[in-house]
């Protein structure tokens, strides 16, 4: 007997969002192979990873403290992947946004100024909007492909957080560890629950799901978006600048990967130390694909990737699993996500046994 | 005396620093050649380094170890190969796939094996290295690796432009159409073309957890990956730029150590940037002639293939 894919007259749109659903599935099966193979007991591991951070108010407020910067990262990423513009370098923006942000605060707080919050915020997401404007100028000015770039970038960015934390902005009283001083009170984000570390950052986080859903879906520039990456010979006839957009995608990603990053460090952390982020800029990746470049599916995507890190974190306390485990989850979502979604322009024809025999010798031919 | 000692560490550090960019960066030239984009150098150099490290230490013998590192570089270009050449997922959504995968399961299978000491290859094969002159010494840091990387540049060079095989690789990448058309299987030739890249990122990783610092740690590759591929467009898919730029960029990162030895007062975390601002310079000066970059990049470049008939 054999099968082989038949492209589908049109694409099937119970399956766009069936094929996620169906990752994550394959995903646990994966997971749980996983552990088997690690020699580990994969019942209680799937509960440490799944369930036990949920049972808690806590576990429930942390999750919101991940989830924030990875939805952050991915309505910016998929603002972007919309029209063909690969951001990758969010974990860059991420971070110069928490260096712009922290400089801010560093600078400024303790003299109780009232706009020492908004400040640090805005500085944050101009920090991030700075960032990954040289990506864009590099692809509208030298047609330097913003994949490579962006993610050189970040690796600029993060010997330029290692060496402000080593450097000049080094606590003198830090035990000469790499970071700098506490941020004063007044530079520290409020929190939303008591006695958690889920901070005002996860509300502009929220907020961005609806703005990032009209922008896309309802404003004239959601459509010159999407026609840019969908089509880019209408976009060219319809005089839709492709230079304009990438110049629309850059920095709304970039600012938002830079308000995260300012959130990060001065909500939970209040200071900056060498590694401020486990990865969020790279995840959102994931989490953008995963929820379908579509805002109100990345909230979701972004809950499940949330849950992921503090699952992995208990699985480091509880069964003394390596961090890493986290990562290869990730990875593993993805590309069972890839998979799955073959199905959503193709699908699975079986060949009757003579077609069969004829294709085969064909192919062979 | 003195200055051809220096002029020796210098070249034998540049030759050093290049071969991990050489290795993976000719792997990545075939593969771009046959039509597929693989953005997962990185992750498939980081399972390299991690398996060829493990490789060696448990069973003692650099051979076998650089071995099984080609094996884990292959074994994930394989599953790159199923998502994009028989499932059609997206080319770039599965190379980054690729390197998130394997910048985490590398991470996880090394993590035992962090801190252990290994002797390099250079001095498993001369062990009285330290008490030969200084030049001696030096050429002797040329393990068969880098040799080997030398090597690479000439053979791809004659396999893609000398043989019947080089010129119906560049076929398929150029018009799969037509390369289908004329009978030859443009999904098996790029399964090849993908395991070859897959293979030769692994090697390059090896290099780097076996020979270049022997030793692992996590995410060791360091955007090494990236820079390599930076480097295929670079040279404008032609063997001979790609050899050039690879030595180039070895004596780029080489630099940073240098000018700390001439008594710059930069700090580390600066000149680390170097080798990735000079990435992105680069990238610029090539990029400009959009036109050039578009008549020598491979034209079927990232465009799934499935045959109707």
């Amino acid at each position: 007997m054999a099968y082989r894919l038949e492209a589908r007259a049109r694409p099937a749109q119970a399956m766009v969002w069936l094929s996620p659903v169906l990752a994550a599935v394959l995903s646990v099966i994966g997971i749980t192979i996983l552990f088997a193979v690690l020699g580990r007991n994969p019942v209680q591991a799937l509960q440490v990873l799944f369930i036990a951070p949920l049972e808690t108010l806590d576990g429930l407020a942390e999750l919101g403290l991940k989830a924030t910067p990875l939805l952050l990262c991915a309505i910016g990423i998929a603002i972007g992947c919309r029209a063909e513009v690969w951001n990758i370098g969010a974990e860059g923006q991420f971070t110069v946004g928490a260096i712009a942000g922290g400089g801010v605060a560093l600078a400024f707080g303790g003299n109780d100024y009232w706009w020492m919050q908004p400040a640090m915020l805005l500085a944050g997401v101009l920090g991030g909007m700075a960032w990954a404007a040289i990506p864009a100028l590099l692809k509208t000015r030298f047609n330097a492909h913003e994949i490579l770039t962006t993610l050189m970038l970040t690796y600029v960015a993060i010997q330029l957080l290692g060496y402000v934390v080593h450097g000049p902005w080094k606590d003198p009283q830090g035990y000469s560890f790499p970071q700098t001083k506490q941020f004063a009170a007044d530079a520290m984000l409020p929190m939303l629950i008591e006695d958690t570390r889920l901070h005002v950052g996860a509300l502009f986080a929220l907020a961005s799901v609806p703005l990032g859903a009209l922008l896309l879906g309802r404003s004239m520039m959601g459509f010159r978006i999407r026609t840019v990456g969908a089509a880019p010979a209408a976009a060219r006839y319809a005089g839709f600048s492709r230079n304009g957009v990438v110049w629309v995608c850059l920095p709304i990603s970039g600012g938002m990967a830079g308000l995260a990053g300012i959130c990060e460090v001065a909500g939970p952390d209040g200071q900056l130390t060498p590694v401020i982020s486990p990865g969020y800029g790279f995840a959102a990746i994931i989490v953008a694909f995963l929820g379908r470049l579509n805002p109100f599916g990345i909230l979701f995507a972004s809950l499940l990737m949330a849950l992921l890190y503090l699952g992995g974190e208990g699985l480091q306390l509880t069964m003394q699993l390596p961090i890493a485990v986290t990562g290869t989850i990730q990875g593993m979502l993805l590309f069972f996500l890839l998979a799955a979604d073959v199905f959503i322009n193709y699908r699975v024809r079986k060949l009757p046994p003579r077609a069969a025999a004829a294709s085969g010798a064909a192919t062979h031919a | 005396m003195h200055e051809v000692e220096i002029a020796v560490a210098i070249l034998v550090a540049t030759m050093r620093a290049a071969t991990p960019l050489v290795l993976a960066g000719f792997g990545e030239l075939i593969t771009e050649r046959s039509g597929v984009l693989n953005l997962g150098v990185e992750g498939m150099m980081l399972m390299g380094a991690s398996i060829g490290f493990i490789g060696t230490v448990a069973t003692g013998s650099p051979v076998i170890g650089l071995l099984l590192a080609m094996l884990a570089g292959a074994a994930l270009a394989l599953v790159f190969g199923v998502l994009t050449l028989s499932l059609m997922a997206n080319q770039v959504a599965t190379g980054l796939a690729l390197t998130i995968f394997g910048v985490g399961f590398s991470a996880l299978i090394g993590v035992s094996w962090i801190g252990i000491p290994l002797q390099g290859i250079a001095t498993g094969i001369w062990p009285n290295l330290s008490t030969q002159p200084p030049i001696i010494q030096q050429l002797m840091l040329l393990d068969p690796v880098v040799w080997l990387a030398v090597l690479v540049p000439f053979i791809v060079h004659r396999f893609i432009y000398r043989t019947r095989a080089g010129l119906v690789l560049r076929a398929v990448g150029e018009s799969h159409d037509v390369a289908h058309a004329l009978g030859y299987s443009v999904i098996r030739i790029r399964y090849l073309a993908v395991l070859f890249g897959g293979a030769m990122s692994g090697l390059a990783g090896a290099y780097l957890s076996l020979a270049y610092t022997p030793m692992w740690s996590e995410n060791m590759v360091a955007g090494r990956g990236w820079i390599a591929l930076a480097l295929v467009v670079f040279s404008t898919w032609k063997p001979a730029y790609l050899a050039l730029g690879s030595l180039l960029f070895g004596f780029v990162t080489i630099a940073q150590f240098q000018a700390a030895g001439l008594g710059l007062a930069l700090s580390p975390h600066l000149l680390a940037m170097l080798p990735y601002l000079a990435t992105i310079v680069v990238l610029v000066l090539i990029s400009r002639d959009a036109t050039r970059l578009k008549l020598n990049a491979p034209a079927a470049l990232g465009r799934p293939f499935h045959a109707s008939a």
